[in-house]
């Protein structure tokens, strides 16, 4: 069994996104999480800014490292998971679930075919350990 | 060299250890052509009785301040050092570690550097302090550029003229690469920054509104005026401080709706060793802090619950965050905020307050004496002051200072020497005091102005 | 300290009460209230008391609640308990790489503490600071003598200040003929402070991959360096502790486009007196003065960061420049194409003078602080070398870069060895770049060091590797005989990061 979920896909830059129908929930792979560290503070885009696919909408930190966070797809920003502002350790902990960062509404041209679903994705950072 | 422990014999066994016969073969990869294989053309080796000789010289041809009296200020107040300050600053754990990015080996420097921090805090009435700037006018570039990134594509920034001229032609310095502009705001007559101008000047693209109090020459602002000024459009207030111990007599910056306070802490018992090493101060309000340029300290615990301090909120700094750092800076004043740090613990509360009272009133005195003066001087602005004034001369400045340097008594700064470019206020002597000058230097000035 | 080189067995260390809880005695001085407590004692106010409250109105404010209220003795006792915390050059080898913590003589700070130097203000008239001025001109005469340089600034507060002050002035010289260009090149091993620098004089930077030797690779730097390239900024040696072999090549490539070359001089400790940069072809350096020239680092600052320059940018100079003429030192403001001033005042002229005094004490000599510098990093590579992993051969100069490679393997990181260290009495190596070597460990001994000092460090070390096979546990559990163990420093971070969180975190709260 996989250890992301399959009901979602992945960016090579290690977001995950999955779909409801034209509402997008953004957050990073467990495997991000444990790259990055014990994350510190969560920097999020207003509600209402709209970018483009692989576009910058925030960033994320741990003690001693940012990374960047790009979104899948093209689209609005609907809601911020607020409770990473309290506790943004939620991403460590459930990096999958309660640990999502933002909901977007999908823009009507978003392309989902280019993103990687939870097998390709595995061995995609099974790859890139070995780089 | 006396500096260097290993003894000839101790070298070679090194060379022989490295596997090197001898120490140019350890600078093989540096080319030929540049290598120098003669000594740098210097004099010889200087033992510590030369160099004192030598150096003692030099320094004796200094007008130092313990010898004149002097009346100098303009961004640099010689106030009182207490005496074991610069004896613990020599202490080795002190002068001789770096910057504490290992906390368990940092503990000393670090709750230091968090007391530095509250100080500074409590001070500006900010919520939030960082670990010190360079100097009081670097930190003030630094404000104004935090307020640009806080404030998202906006273009403007707008200057009160009280703003000491070097710390406005250092903005226009760091400024110029960026595509912003600089609005200069006169002041009024009586020495303020004209309220409605400063108001006028702020637009839709304004990213911060600066004013300084005591202004550069020494008439106490309005925080409210810049505050009012630049939240009408959505703009960030910044308010310079580069005299502390106003702050002990004179409304906090933080509780008049300033945004970000910055400016010069050097008052706090360091020497003006000719203008540095000296002290910046960065503090701002709780919701600003993740945009502060420089070191910050936390309170932290470790696995037994021992309560210790280390740096945080590194990610905004230049070795992680490289080009998209809040500022470049790196090496900051640590020993000299720890100067501060001392020298504020043991004013204290009632410390500051006397103190001040002391400078306020020293120059009161000097100001109604000068008014009684009759003859070629006056106080040149009507606003209240702190600890320094604008004394206008009628007389060529520089006789004024000639004839004073007679009687070893320093006079001020001629405003022309910090600004040759503003006519309108050439014919302007800066006047500061501090604790240190006694009525006895007060009254020598008052003679030689008299001698006119 | 002294008996540090014995300590192979780890059993004293790791006492459960070695860890002196002095909390009681160590906590801040806003911790314990004090109230009614004076410190001072001002001479009796000669003039009438002024009123502030009457003057001020309604900006008068009756004083700063929330401060210190202590003695002499609570203040005094409190700063050297705190002094007693802190590890420095003064107990043991500070091995904290592309620092260079040497030895800080004391003869630099009792004459900067001349009253004549020290107690000296910035506006006494040129004529009564003739010797300040003396000193400012000596030291950049002497700077002038060991880089080859034609002018050098004194202004910049520290070495970050003179980069960006270089790259203002490259920035003043590519506009005054006519195009600005939009790039800087910096190699991928640089300080952070270099792309940092870039940004601020608004330059994009472009980042060179390093060769296999850790050095520029030349086809890189020819594919990068475009007639919009602005300028190349390296480090020699670099952060590897690697000289740059090709330098005079990489010069003529960077001029052939009209662009260029910035050292950053944070490592001229490494060829101090053996080599000038300007012979390199280098046009403009800053030099770390709390480095090669030994002014103390002071748990943080001051530094000063002069820098160098070739002909072609000496008009861009920073003003005042001090300039002799009519038998007179005086300062020189009219310098139109001058990129103005970097900070209020003359530069950090304390530290000027201790640099100056140190100048002087080793004279002509000084080319055996890089030489000494050089072997002393040599040695402990030599030594080393079997028990940590090397990631790049090149022959190291003033610094050895070792990884964790080799102990990653059973769960110890560079991290862990560092904090290790402490126990033995070292200050750890740098950790956080060059950014090219993962698990970094980046040491730096300085000529400060004689044989005995540097055997004790790398028995040490050898006593570390050792245990990560046979009891990683002490390792990764380290340290255990500082006055506070690992910090959770997340748990910190995540508390400060807190919208309206700051009290008592980020300063103490007001009681």
């Amino acid at each position: 069994m996989s250890a992301y979920p399959d009901d979602r896909r992945y960016t090579r830059s290690h977001e995950w996104i999955r779909v409801d129908g034209d509402v997008g929930t953004i957050g990073i792979s467990d495997h991000a999480q444990k790259e990055l560290g014990e994350v510190v503070f969560v920097d999020m885009p207003d509600v209402g800014e709209i970018f483009d696919a692989g576009q910058e909408f925030g960033t994320i930190e741990s003690v001693k490292a940012v990374s960047e966070l790009f979104l899948p797809v093209a689209g609005e920003i609907l809601e911020l998971n607020k409770v990473l502002a309290d506790e943004p350790g939620a991403v460590n902990e459930d990096p999958h679930g309660d640990g999502w960062l933002v909901k977007i509404k999908l823009s009507s041209d978003a392309e989902m075919d280019s993103l990687l679903n939870a097998a390709d994705y595995e061995k995609f950072v099974e790859e890139e350990a070995k780089a | 060299m006396r500096y260097i422990p290993s003894s000839p014999a101790e070298r070679e066994a090194l060379l022989a250890a490295v596997g090197a016969v001898s120490i140019d073969d350890l600078f093989a990869t540096v080319p030929r052509a540049v290598y120098r294989t003669e000594r740098p053309t210097l004099p010889p080796p200087a033992s510590e009785i030369e160099v004192r000789r030598d150096l003692g010289r030099v320094a004796a041809k200094n007008a130092h301040l313990g010898e004149w009296t002097s009346f100098l200020g303009a961004g640099l107040y010689s106030h009182h050092a207490p005496a074991f300050v610069s004896q613990l600053l020599l202490r080795g754990e002190f002068l001789t570690s770096y910057t504490p990015y290992q906390a368990e080996v940092a503990q000393g420097t670090l709750t230091a550097i968090w007391e530095f921090q509250t100080h500074m805090a409590l001070l500006t009435g900010m919520d939030v302090a960082n670990a010190s700037m360079y100097e009081g006018a670097s930190a003030f570039v630094e404000a104004v550029l935090m307020a640009e990134r806080l404030t998202k594509k906006r273009t403007k920034v707008v200057v009160s003229t009280g703003v000491h001229p070097e710390y406005r032609q250092c903005l226009r310095t760091y400024l110029v690469n960026f595509p912003f502009t600089i609005v200069e705001v006169p002041l009024g007559k009586d020495g303020t920054t004209d309220a409605g101008a400063l108001a006028a000047a702020a637009d839709d693209a304004t990213f911060a509104v600066c004013v300084q109090s005591p202004n550069v020459f020494g008439i106490v602002e309005t925080w409210k005026a810049a505050a009012d000024a630049a939240h009408a459009r959505g703009a960030l207030a910044i308010g310079v401080v580069n005299e502390m111990f106003s702050l002990a007599v004179l409304e906090a910056p933080g509780s008049a709706e300033i945004d970000i306070a910055c400016g010069e802490a050097a008052s706090f018992g360091l020497a003006p060793s000719f203008g540095g090493p000296l002290v910046g101060f960065l503090a701002c309000r709780d919701a600003y802090k993740r945009q502060i340029p420089g070191r910050l300290v936390g309170r932290a615990t470790d696995a037994d619950g021992r309560s210790g301090f280390c740096l945080t909120l590194s990610t905004r700094e230049q070795h992680i965050r490289r080009e998209r750092a809040t500022s470049n800076i790196c090496t900051n004043q640590g020993l000299f905020a720890l100067a501060a740090t001392m020298t504020l613990s043991v004013l204290g509360k009632q410390g500051l307050r006397e103190t001040a009272v002391q400078c306020l009133s020293k120059a009161e005195y000097l100001k109604a004496a000068v008014k009684a003066i009759p003859g070629p001087f006056s106080v040149a602005f009507a606003g209240k002051t702190f600890n320094e004034f604008a004394l206008h001369c009628g007389v060529p400045v520089n006789e004024v200072l000639r004839r004073a340097e007679a009687k070893k008594i320093l006079a001020g700064v001629p405003y022309a020497r910090l600004e040759p470019s503003a006519s309108a206020y050439r014919d302007l002597l800066l006047v500061a005091v501090t604790e240190r000058t006694p009525r006895s230097g007060l009254d020598a000035l008052l003679d030689t102005l008299r001698s006119f | 300290m002294s008996d540090h080189g014995t300590l192979t067995s780890p059993e004293p260390l790791v006492r459960a009460d070695a860890r002196l809880d002095r909390r009681r005695r160590f906590g801040s001085l806003f911790d314990a209230p004090r109230a009614g407590r004076v410190g001072v004692l001002l001479p009796p106010l000669d003039v009438p008391e002024a009123d502030p409250a009457a003057l001020y109105g309604k900006a008068h404010r009756p004083g700063v609640e929330g401060e210190v209220e202590a003695s002499e003795v609570d203040v005094v006792r409190h700063f050297t308990r705190l002094s007693q915390m802190n590890f420095a050059i003064d107990t043991a080898l500070y091995s904290l790489g592309s620092c260079t913590m040497k030895h800080n003589p004391r003869i630099n700070e009792e004459i900067a503490r001349l009253p004549g130097f020290n107690d000296t203000h910035p506006y006494t008239p040129e004529h009564l600071s003739q010797g300040n001025l003396e000193l400012l001109f000596r030291l950049e005469e002497a700077l002038k003598v060991l880089t080859g340089f034609q002018r050098v600034t004194l202004q910049p507060s520290a070495g970050a200040n003179g980069e960006l002050t270089g790259a203002l002035m490259i920035r003043a010289a590519h506009v005054k003929a006519g195009n600005a260009r939009k790039h800087v090149l910096v190699p991928d091993s640089a300080h952070g402070t270099n792309p940092a620098t870039a940004h601020f004089a608004g330059y994009s930077v472009i980042e060179l991959a390093s060769s296999p030797r850790g050095t520029v690779e030349l086809s890189e730097l020819e594919a990068k360096l475009t007639d919009d390239v602005a300028a190349l900024m390296i480090t020699v040696p670099n952060t590897l502790g690697v000289f740059e072999e090709r330098i005079l090549e990489i010069a003529k490539l960077v001029h052939a486009k009209g662009a260029y070359l910035y050292l950053d001089g944070a490592n001229f400790n490494a060829f101090v007196g053996k080599v000038r940069p300007a012979d390199m072809g280098v046009d403009v350096m800053h030099m770390n003065l709390h480095k090669t020239f030994s002014t103390p680092h002071g748990g943080g600052g001051p530094g000063a960061g002069p820098v160098g320059v070739c002909p072609s940018l000496v008009p861009f100079l920073p003003v005042p420049t001090v300039e002799w003429s009519d038998g007179a030192f005086r300062l020189e403001y009219d310098r139109p194409d001058s990129i103005g001033k970097m900070r209020a005042f003359h530069g950090n002229f304390g530290v000027l003078v201790r640099a100056l005094t140190y100048i002087l004490s080793y004279g002509s000599s000084i080319h055996e602080v890089a030489e000494n510098a050089v072997l002393n990093a040599n040695y402990i590579r030599k030594r080393l070398e079997p028990f940590y992993h090397l990631k790049y051969e090149a022959p190291s100069y003033h610094e050895v870069v070792f990884s964790d490679r080799l102990q990653a393997a059973a769960g110890v990181h560079n991290i862990d060895i560092a904090k290790r260290l402490m126990d033995f009495g070292f200050h750890p190596p740098t950790m956080s770049f060059p950014l090219i070597v993962p698990g970094a460990l980046m040491i730096e001994p300085t000529e400060s060091e004689g044989k005995d000092e540097l055997d004790a460090f790398v028995d040490a070390m050898i006593a570390i590797a050792k245990e990560c096979e046979t009891s990683p546990g002490i390792v990764t559990s380290a340290p255990h005989t500082t006055p506070v163990g690992r910090l959770d420093d997340a748990a910190t971070a995540r508390e400060a990061s807190r919208p309206g969180n700051f009290a008592p975190v980020l300063r103490a709260p007001v009681r």
